[in-house]
């Protein structure tokens, strides 16, 4: 009699996704596709219309058009209850009135499979936290709870796991276990995951594939290494780890590369890293894939050099020190320096000359805001 | 212990529990006065007189003290059927007022909220009755079901009524004037817990495979239940001791007479004050139980 489990993931797809509350627009127009068994994250500022997308997928809104499919079925019309999914809520929306136990048996008891609090029981010896199950949830600290949360969706074996910020409640170190916890997890179960997320680290730490929601749409989606290499747009490049930015006209293209120059210095970008090869373009870097020396290096065509620079600042970070070179016409450029040798490497107000691998370089599709380096 | 590391002696109001008893008796005093005065005075008179026997050279309606026992067991054999009519009544107005009042309260206190001005619209309708005494507000009831009244002929027209048949008088309009009078006292407790719903459960329910009759069932009702007990306890009490609605001049008649109506005849009309008192304890008793089980039953130890 007892519906069975459903053993795997299944895909997610949404189309054409439009979303209007009134008097503003969450999500303008989104595609977007989650195979089967991935970890997948929309990472996004707040007001970004990520918990929209989260909140439309589980049935808790209804897109004004589109489609949203799952394992292939449309479910825009489905009740929130009558979708394979669950969601690890961000307040964790634990039940009051019930024991932990009860809580991760409710969703077993209403679709009344066989021997729901021998299930429940497996699934919170799967988040360590048995012990606990006759405990009220306003008895558990808050990691206590985002688990028992977690148990409470997983044991339904869902198709599509949701989890809206589910660590954003917890201090650091916490947080840091946590999402080495869920990784374990999510391979364990083989479940689809779709995490929503503001923490660039968590997103890149634990997702398969990233996308980064800005504005009601998805400006870049991938894989965390690759977007963090090449960011396409500059939102992309600011809020998924720091960028310097340069603007400037393209003065010379060959077949491989095309130089912009700032400030009297030539700075070149591969073609193939590059979304615009023609007019004003914002050429980027990553502040650790720089160095600085206090003599100007060589000239090479395979080396990006802007200088010389004043160091305004310098930041201890512990694992590295952060610097801040203020370039004359440029404006301020951030270099970070692993701690491996002494520290501070140099001294305040020193002139120095920053340089990168044009492999390092990447062109943008859009320019920033301010005409200069940011 | 910290303080010890800045005083020379021990701290000694701390450790002292004889002093801070006697500020705990004055503190309490006041409270402890007021009872004494207004609820323990009372209550003993109460009793005592309960317990009176008939002057035996006396006019009818004297009575000297004694320890009567035997004026409990006469007005239980006597007024019987009026104390389960009482409960019956007070269980039957209860359970409508619930039922009419939880959709109310819950517009008001879920579905309004985005309305702040018709949440308080609304709230301000429930309690605006207070205005008119419920005296008149029964009667006027009284007059709209009146005998000549054209419901009252209406129903008889359509045969839902013989041509005899009235409403005023019979067990329906008294309930229904007990349910009409105490639906406020209802809806205002149901409304004070509603509005604190958190509507996050409601969601995490449905997330979690529960229709939304599930989840009213489920999530819904059990995290109201504290508005639900206060509100029951707050109509049935008071309705199960009022003389008002049942009485003749009012909605009732004989055949509705409940056990606030026995006692108003017995102290202001027979004069057996002896017989009225018994009643008085036995209805503060009787309720006394079955709110009591009712509390413990419903569990609400947790959630009040």
């Amino acid at each position: 009699m007892a519906k069975e489990f459903i053993a795997r993931g299944a895909d997610l797809e949404l189309k054409k996704i439009r979303k209007e509350f009134p008097g503003f627009t969450a999500i303008e127009e989104l595609d977007l596709h989650v195979p089967a068994g991935e970890f997948f994250a929309l990472l996004g500022p707040s007001g970004c219309g990520k918990t929209t997308t989260l909140r439309l997928v589980a049935g808790l809104e209804t897109p004004t058009s589109g489609n949203i499919f799952i394992g292939g079925e449309d479910v825009t019309e489905t009740k929130p209850h009558e979708r394979p999914v669950n969601t690890v809520f961000q307040s964790y929306a634990l039940f009051p009135h019930m024991n932990v136990l009860e809580n991760v048996a409710f969703g077993l008891r209403q679709r009344k499979i066989d021997e729901p609090l021998v299930k429940a029981k497996e699934a919170l010896n799967l988040v360590q936290l048995a012990h606990l199950a006759d405990r009220k949830p306003q008895q558990l600290s808050g990691g206590q709870q985002q688990r028992v949360a977690l148990a409470r969706a997983l044991v339904n074996r869902p198709s599509l796991l949701l989890l809206d910020e589910p660590l954003g409640a917890l201090d650091l170190k916490l947080r840091r276990e946590m999402q080495i916890e869920l990784k374990a997890i999510q391979i364990e179960v083989g479940l689809t995951f779709l995490h929503v997320t503001h923490d660039q680290e968590e997103a890149m730490d634990m997702a398969d594939t990233v996308a980064v929601m800005n504005k009601g749409r998805i400006e870049q989606m991938g894989a965390p290494e690759a977007l963090y290499d090449r960011p396409k747009t500059v939102f992309v490049s600011k809020f998924l780890g720091q960028s310097n930015l340069l603007v400037g006209e393209v003065e010379s293209s060959s077949a491989n590369s095309i130089s912009i120059e700032v400030a009297g210095n030539k700075i070149s970008v591969p073609k193939a890293r590059a979304e615009k090869h023609k007019g004003k373009i914002a050429i980027g870097f990553r502040p650790e894939k720089a160095t600085f020396t206090s003599k100007k290096p060589t000239a090479s065509s395979s080396t990006n050099i802007i200088g010389p620079g004043e160091i305004i600042d310098i930041r201890f970070t512990g694992v590295s020190n952060q610097y801040l070179i203020q370039v004359p016409g440029l404006g301020n450029l951030t270099v970070f320096a692993q701690n491996v040798g002494k520290s501070p490497v140099t001294e305040l107000g020193e002139k120095v000359w920053i340089s990168w691998s044009v492999e390092h370089s990447f062109g943008l599709a859009d320019l920033p805001n301010t005409g200069k380096a940011v | 212990m910290a303080f010890a590391a800045f005083s020379s002696s021990k701290p000694k109001g701390f450790s002292k529990p004889t002093k801070s008893g006697k500020v705990a008796i004055a503190l309490l005093a006041p409270g402890l006065a007021y009872l004494g005065v207004f609820f323990l005075t009372p209550l003993i008179a109460l009793i005592m007189v309960s317990l009176q026997a008939p002057d035996p050279d006396g006019f009818i309606g004297d009575y000297v003290a004694a320890f009567e026992f035997n004026n409990y067991f006469v007005v239980v054999s006597d007024y019987f059927p009026q104390m389960m009519r009482s409960f019956g009544y007070a269980l039957a107005a209860t359970v409508l007022a619930l039922v009419i009042s939880y959709p109310l309260a819950y517009f008001i206190g879920v579905k309004a909220r985005p309305y702040p001005l018709l949440q308080k619209l609304m709230l301000t309708l429930v309690i605006a009755p207070f205005f008119i005494s419920f005296l008149l507000r029964t009667l006027a009831w009284k007059q709209i079901f009146s005998n000549e009244s054209w419901i009252v002929t209406t129903l008889q027209q359509l045969g839902l009524l013989e041509s005899d048949q009235y409403v005023v008088g019979t067990p329906f309009m008294v309930i229904f004037g007990l349910t009409y009078n105490f639906i406020p006292f209802m809806t205002l407790p149901l409304y004070t817990s509603l509005e604190r719903l958190d509507t996050r459960y409601l969601e995490a329910g449905s997330d979690l495979y529960a229709s939304p009759s599930k989840v009213f069932r489920k999530v819904t009702i059990p995290l109201s239940m504290p508005g639900i007990i206060s509100g029951t306890l707050l109509t049935f009490i008071p309705i199960a001791g009022d003389y008002i609605n049942a009485s003749g001049d009012f909605l009732g008649s004989s055949s509705t007479a409940m056990i606030g109506n026995v006692i108003e005849s017995n102290y202001l009309i027979s004069n057996d004050y002896p017989a009225a008192s018994a009643l008085s304890v036995l209805l503060m008793g009787a309720i006394l139980i079955l709110v009591a089980g009712y509390v413990k039953k419903s569990g609400t130890e947790d959630l009040l």
